[in-house]
């Protein structure tokens, strides 16, 4: 990552920038304390701040072993619950293999939400990035507490906010239009990745050299100009790896949808066991759960890491 | 022009008691200097002397505390708003220590965003003069490669290229080889001769002493914020009348 970064500006005025800021984060934490035998901690702590500033969050990234350890206990949890299966009870993949279309449709709502709360949360939170690096004041501080405030929710409250605080229908022109739970649920999901969103654009577009606009400047380009020919277009490679992570974890929080009743895979799960009432199924229809999670987060996660590897080889 | 045109031309940038401060530290202590239309001028001082922050104040980069300067009809002091101090700067190109040439974007693009863009010139035009120019500063094989692709004179020659591609009528040039390994500074510093010889008005900011005594028409040694001494190369290399200057110089010829 550090190397990459480095790499990132090979040859460009950035590279000097960069250095320094990394210089700077390095020096920092050291200058904290005098005691030598802090020092290698201290600077390690400094570069994985560093590191976590960089991709916009602390890194979040899966291995196939990981995917090996959701198999085996998969696989362990199905022959755990088969030993206690008592006679003439069908077997355990028999049941989820009953189950599974109710699963998998429950999957795909989960992954529609996912998608509905990233397009929309991700066009809001451009407008409201770019609100954060408005030359008006004004607008610059409403952004940024809206930002921090959505950023620094809890993500479940937000959604029983949004939950109990939206109509079920609204009226427009004599129709009623009703507003089904998972839409308000998705509008929920919606604030948080819109907040970070607008960091993500912040940090990317700060993280631009100030020589950058000073020449661009010196060229005649006027603010307008300078930001959207020179300034975004460097930001969107920065951005998007961050980008990815967030929708992954947006992916995996989707599930926190059933704690306000849609019906999504853990709710529809939770339904087919208390339909089997076999307690000895639990632990694989979980497990099965958390490998279908797996399958989807995990080519997002390789992908992210290759778009990074792409851009660091930087033109 | 008018009648003083029979004795001196009027300056095409001239500098009146220029004082700039960053908070407490006060940078340019009352400079003042005149550069006549075709001139190359060279500034020369130790490091913080406030060399560069006088070359930021000439293209409105950087506001001045008080003093005037004028660049053409430009009072540069009283541009306000982006408007008036863009007017400004398509007449002042500027050459940077480290390039910062747009990563993004190809050498020939670096050269051709601005006229397109700012100068609204046509597309094609502007394409024969930026590869004309490529071409002049030895890199016409280099218009399709990214910045990151270019070693550090190529990339220096390119900026270049792209700050006169504005067609100013002035460049400025602050410390241009000092980023560069002394191999590639001969073909940078080739471009700039070229250029003075052709009459381009240049105004740079050097640590080569020996390019400085071949092109520049004056020299100005600073320090500390002020002119100790300025004149022809020829006088002030070889007979400085300043105790500051003879040590400066005797440092670092």
């Amino acid at each position: 990552m550090r190397r990459a970064a480095d790499r990132l500006w090979r040859g460009s005025a950035a590279r000097t920038a960069v250095a320094s800021r990394a210089r700077a984060w390095h020096s920092l934490a050291p200058a904290a304390t005098d005691l030598p035998v802090l020092l290698p901690a201290a600077t390690r702590l400094a570069r994985n701040a560093a590191k976590a500033r960089r991709g916009g969050g602390p890194p979040l990234r899966l291995t196939p072993a990981h995917g090996v350890v959701l198999l085996a206990v998969f696989a362990i949890a199905c022959g755990v619950a088969q030993a206690q299966a008592g006679a003439g009870q069908p077997s355990v993949l028999a049941t989820l293999w009953k189950w599974l279309p109710v699963l998998l449709r429950g999957f795909v709502f989960n992954l529609a939400i996912s998608a509905m709360a990233m397009s929309t949360g991700t066009l809001a939170g451009l407008v409201l990035g770019y609100a954060q690096i408005s030359q008006v004041k004004a607008v610059r501080g409403v952004a940024a507490f809206v930002t921090h405030f959505f950023r620094n929710a809890p993500w479940l409250v937000l959604l029983f906010y949004c939950m109990f605080l939206l109509p079920f229908q609204v009226r427009v022109f004599g129709m009623t239009i009703p507003i089904p739970d998972w839409t308000k649920a998705t509008f929920g999901l919606a604030l948080p990745v819109m907040a970070n969103v607008a960091e993500i654009v912040r940090g990317a577009v700060q993280s631009i050299p100030t020589a950058q606009w000073e020449s661009a400047a010196s060229l005649a380009f006027n603010r307008r100009q300078t930001m959207w020919m020179i300034i975004l277009p460097q930001c969107i490679k920065r951005m998007l790896p961050p980008w990815m992570n967030l929708y992954a974890i947006l992916t995996m929080s989707t599930v926190l949808t059933s704690i306000v009743g849609v019906a999504e895979i853990m709710t529809l799960t939770g339904r087919a066991l208390s339909a089997e009432n076999r307690p000895g199924l639990l632990l694989p229809f979980y497990a099965f759960v958390l490998v279908l999670f797996f399958l989807y987060c995990y080519p997002i996660a390789r992908w992210t890491l290759r778009l990074e590897a792409k851009y660091a080889v930087d033109r | 022009m008018n009648a003083e045109a029979t004795t001196t031309p009027r300056p095409l940038v001239s500098v009146r008691d220029v004082h700039k401060s960053f908070g407490h530290v006060e940078v340019l202590k009352g400079v003042s200097m005149d550069v006549q239309k075709g001139e190359a001028i060279c500034i020369i001082g130790p490091s913080g002397s406030g060399k560069s922050t006088l070359l930021r104040c000439i293209n409105g980069l950087v506001p001045i505390n008080s003093g005037t300067i004028r660049v053409r009809d430009f009072e540069v002091q009283n541009l306000k708003t982006d408007h008036e101090k863009i007017a400004l700067r398509k007449e002042v190109s500027m050459v940077f220590q480290q390039y910062n040439l747009f990563p993004h974007k190809t050498a020939l693009d670096n050269v051709m965003m601005a006229p397109v863009h700012v100068l609204r010139e046509n597309r094609d035009e502007v394409r024969t003069r930026a590869l004309a120019l490529l071409k002049k500063v030895g890199l016409a094989a280099k218009a399709d490669a990214y910045p990151g692709e270019l070693s550090g004179g190529q990339q220096q020659r390119v900026a270049i290229a792209r700050a006169l591609a504005m067609r100013p009528e002035v460049m400025l040039f602050d410390e241009i080889t000092a980023a560069l390994d002394p191999e590639t500074i001969k073909d940078v510093l080739a471009t700039v001769r070229e250029l003075a010889n052709e009459g381009m008005t240049c105004m740079l900011v050097t640590h080569e002493m020996r390019f400085a005594r071949e092109v520049a028409s004056t020299v100005y040694f600073t320090d500390g914020g002020v002119i100790v001494e300025s004149g022809p190369p020829a006088q002030l290399f070889d007979r400085p009348a300043k105790e500051r200057t003879r040590a400066f110089l005797s440092q670092v010829l």
